[in-house]
């Protein structure tokens, strides 16, 4: 008895207690957000940056785990609605757009000229001639390589304007011969592989006829198809061995030691080589190589966007936050500190980056810009897409049943 | 009133308690803030404390008033009960678990079932295609390779069974310190599977494995299992199989514990010993924990989906799926978008778990009847 009377105290006094504790006249934010420790800091110091200038403002940032968050976000859309939620352009953000659960922010790029200042994005941030979301970083992907392994082969490193794609296969050869792995790659999360294949198709085939691809208007069995394949056999005997069994940051490591020389993988990846022990002296970045003469470049370069979704409670405080968002100090401070790339234009980069320098340099002279394999084809292609490529790296003799299974699924899911 | 309402404490409590809930429903109606659900929980909490305070002191007033209007209604009900107590109590004690149990199994069987006829994205409208989900697995060679595996799973996870027994028996004496050596022998039970796919995962790591490591010593050339489509199954079974011959052989302890001493030494004088003393004497006695040991493996096997999860995610290009990764993967994962198909998966992967199930449902309805 006397138990239950105290434990019942107990249970007033904290309800009472919390009642106090809560009463604050601020105006509470919610923000559910996926970023990596790096990306996490930069994004509480924009944050704080917001909270001084609304003081009534107070902005709750919900970290998840970026792998976890990509099936978090369908539940909470659903469930238990935050008033803004971190998610990617093109492709990726149409089944939420399509379901009702992000809201139309047209009305933010007009009111601040978004139109303009983040042009560049505009393209992949836009449905149905409507604007689903701000844009805040994108990042430029490439060939990242370790000078000391170059040497280590007694290979040349490439110039200022790159090198040919034969080369690059000559060099392989170099490398294998020294023990080194050419390429490397950590394909076990699937998306690492779908880089490489994205650079072989645009230098194969150009953009537009990527871009028909990704959309299901082309044939995987079509011979264009295989032309990008014969480019991938080429280079399938010079790419780490075992990357099926890795994570992408597992064969960051092998180039940090250079047991593996070149890299295709986002800027992102820059932060791990640096943390590793690579310097701007050994670390190294590179256009991919033109492969059939004459076509324009394009480019990967995924766009990171920020949402409201349809459950907002405090829209108001959210669309200014988007506006905050899309400034070119907020985004040239959050991309500084990250080491990304700002979509508005009125931002700049730090010049002491040579990879921000060259990223923004490779970006703004790119013919186009597309999202990524996983981006710009849907969800399910996009999976026996990965799937495939990295079966063709294991069983490259296999590639027939590949192509026929991957045409299959294009017919399933392009209804 | 109950009677600790009558104590003075409780006579402050009682509004104390209440004016907090209502402090905190104005709340909860006027702002939407983090800790809604927290709220929410406690004000129904509330609601059920103070509800079943007062109806229970309306109950003791009213039977202690002959002459209240509802005495009659009172008593009625009390002999009603006092009649057919013996036959409702049952239910009543069974009443809560099988609330649970509809709204959390039965149910959403049924939804599942109902789910797969369904082309449904998670988000938007839901559109009915009848059969066609079914017709799709037909032609899917994910499907066939998630099959194939899951067979692989139940045959090679009943290796369980007599390596389990082995232990046992062999752990089943009177020592100085089997009590930890047994516990030892049990401890991969006891560790999560997730940490259980760490460890393997690190154990077949390429370049610092330690039996990719052995493996190259040995022969030159290390292998990655988890890379290589035709071993990454068995990879990932033997470390399944890890914790569950630990299982296995605590289920065998206990059994050994049970097995009747008389009978061993009659046997020993008949001149039983080695293999026939086991196959004999000790396996029929065995039978209990043998069939329980089944049991759990066969379900353990149907259901692996941890450690796939955890140490390949189904790769190298989806040839360590099973069925449960697999439906899975269709419907929740992060390409997931076909609900439908992933709940036509589901439902074919509770019709098999169905036909061990049943087998074993009757089986034990036969022991039960028999005796």
């Amino acid at each position: 008895m006397v138990h239950s009377k105290t434990g019942a105290l107990a249970v007033v006094a904290a309800l009472l207690m919390s009642t106090t504790a809560m009463a604050q006249d601020q105006r509470v934010l919610k923000y559910n957000a996926d970023y990596d420790p790096i990306p996490l800091a930069a994004m509480e110091a924009l944050i704080a940056d917001f909270e001084a200038a609304n003081p009534d403002v107070d902005v709750q940032l919900n970290n998840f785990d970026h792998e976890g968050y990509k099936t978090a976000i369908r539940n909470f859309l659903t469930a238990d609605s935050p008033d803004l939620a971190n998610w990617y352009a093109g492709n990726r953000m149409a089944p939420f757009v399509k379901a009702g659960q992000f809201m139309d922010v047209s009305d933010v790029w007009e009111a601040n000229g978004l139109g303009e200042s983040l042009a560049s994005a505009k393209a992949s941030m836009t449905i149905d001639g409507k604007q689903w979301g701000v844009p805040y970083t994108y990042y430029q992907w490439g060939i990242y390589y370790n000078r000391d392994a170059y040497k280590a082969a007694g290979v040349d490193l490439p110039g200022p304007d790159g090198i040919t794609w034969d080369q690059f296969i000559q060099n392989c050869e170099k490398f294998k011969a020294a023990g080194i792995d050419c390429m490397t790659t950590g394909s076990k999360a699937l998306w690492p592989v779908a880089g490489i294949f994205d650079y072989l198709s645009l230098r194969t085939n150009g953009y537009e006829w990527h871009m028909d691809l990704t959309a299901g208007k082309v044939e995987w069995t079509d011979p264009k198809v295989r032309d990008v394949f014969a480019q991938f056999a080429r280079l399938q005997p010079y790419v780490t061995a075992n990357h099926a069994a890795i994570d992408w940051q597992d064969a960051a490591a092998l180039m940090v030691q250079g047991k593996a020389a070149n890299y295709v993988m986002g800027n992102f990846a820059v932060g791990v080589f640096r943390e590793g022990g690579m310097t701007n002296d050994t670390l190294g970045f590179m256009v991919f190589p033109e492969i059939t003469p004459g076509i324009p470049r394009a480019e990967d370069a995924p766009t990171d966007t920020i949402h409201i979704p349809t459950g907002a409670q405090n829209v108001a405080d959210a669309k200014k936050f988007l506006a905050f968002v899309a400034s070119p100090d907020a985004q040239t401070k959050w991309n500084a500190a990250v080491g990304q790339l700002p979509t508005n234009k009125n931002s700049t980069v730090p010049q002491d980056d040579p990879f921000l320098v060259a990223g923004f340099e490779m970006l703004s002279t790119a013919h186009a810009l597309a999202q990524f394999f996983d981006r710009d084809a849907p969800a399910e292609m996009a999976k026996a897409g990965m799937e495939g490529f990295q079966q063709f790296l294991v069983q490259p003799d296999q590639l027939d049943n590949i192509l026929a299974r991957l045409e299959q699924v294009r017919q399933q899911v392009y209804k | 009133m109950p009677h600790f309402l009558g104590r003075p404490l409780a006579r402050v409590l009682f509004p104390l308690v209440l004016a907090a809930l209502v402090v905190w429903i104005a709340r909860w109606v006027l702002t939407a803030d983090l800790a809604r659900s927290v709220t929410t929980g406690a004000v129904a909490g509330g609601f059920l404390f103070c509800g079943w305070a007062v109806l229970s002191a309306a109950w003791r007033r009213v039977s202690n008033q002959p002459g209240h209007p509802l005495y009659p209604a009172v008593c009625a009900i009390r002999a009603y009960w006092k009649a057919n107590q013996r036959r409702l109590a049952p239910w009543l004690f069974l009443a809560p678990g099988c609330l649970m149990f509809a709204v959390y199994v039965i149910i959403p069987i049924f939804q599942s079932i109902w789910i797969s006829f369904y082309d449904w994205d998670g988000l938007g409208e839901a559109q009915w295609i009848g059969t066609a989900n079914y017709a799709e697995m037909a032609t899917d060679p994910n499907m066939v390779t998630s099959f194939r595996n899951n067979i692989l799973w139940l045959v090679l996870y009943m290796l369980a069974l007599p390596a389990g027994l082995l232990i046992a028996i062999f752990l089943n004496q009177t020592i100085r310190g089997i009590r930890l050596y047994k516990s030892l022998f049990f401890f991969p039970f006891v560790i999560s599977q997730v940490v259980v796919g760490l460890i393997f995962s690190w154990f077949y790591a390429p370049g610092f494995g330690l039996l990719y490591k052995v493996i190259e010593g040995i022969t030159g050339q290390g292998i990655a299992i988890l890379a290589d489509p035709d071993l990454v199954t068995f990879g990932i079974i033997a470390a399944g199989l890890w914790p569950q011959i630990a299982y296995v052989m605590i289920l065998y302890l206990t059994g050994l514990n049970n097995v009747a001493p008389d009978q061993v030494e009659a046997a020993r004088l008949d001149g039983a010993k080695g293999w026939r003393m086991l196959w004999y004497v000790i396996l029929p006695q065995l039978r209990p924990a043998t069939f329980i040991a089944v049991v759990v493996t066969v379900i353990g096997a149907l259901r692996s989906f941890d450690l796939v999860s955890i140490m390949t995610s189904g790769g190298p290009f989806g040839s360590s799926r099973v069925l449960s990764y697999y439906m899975y993967e269709q419907a929740l994962s992060e390409y997931g978008y076909r609900m439908g198909y992933g709940a036509a998966i589901a439902v074919v992967l509770f019709a098999i778990m169905m036909i061990f199930i049943s087998g074993f449902i009757w089986k034990m309805w036969r022991d039960e009847t028999e005796r």
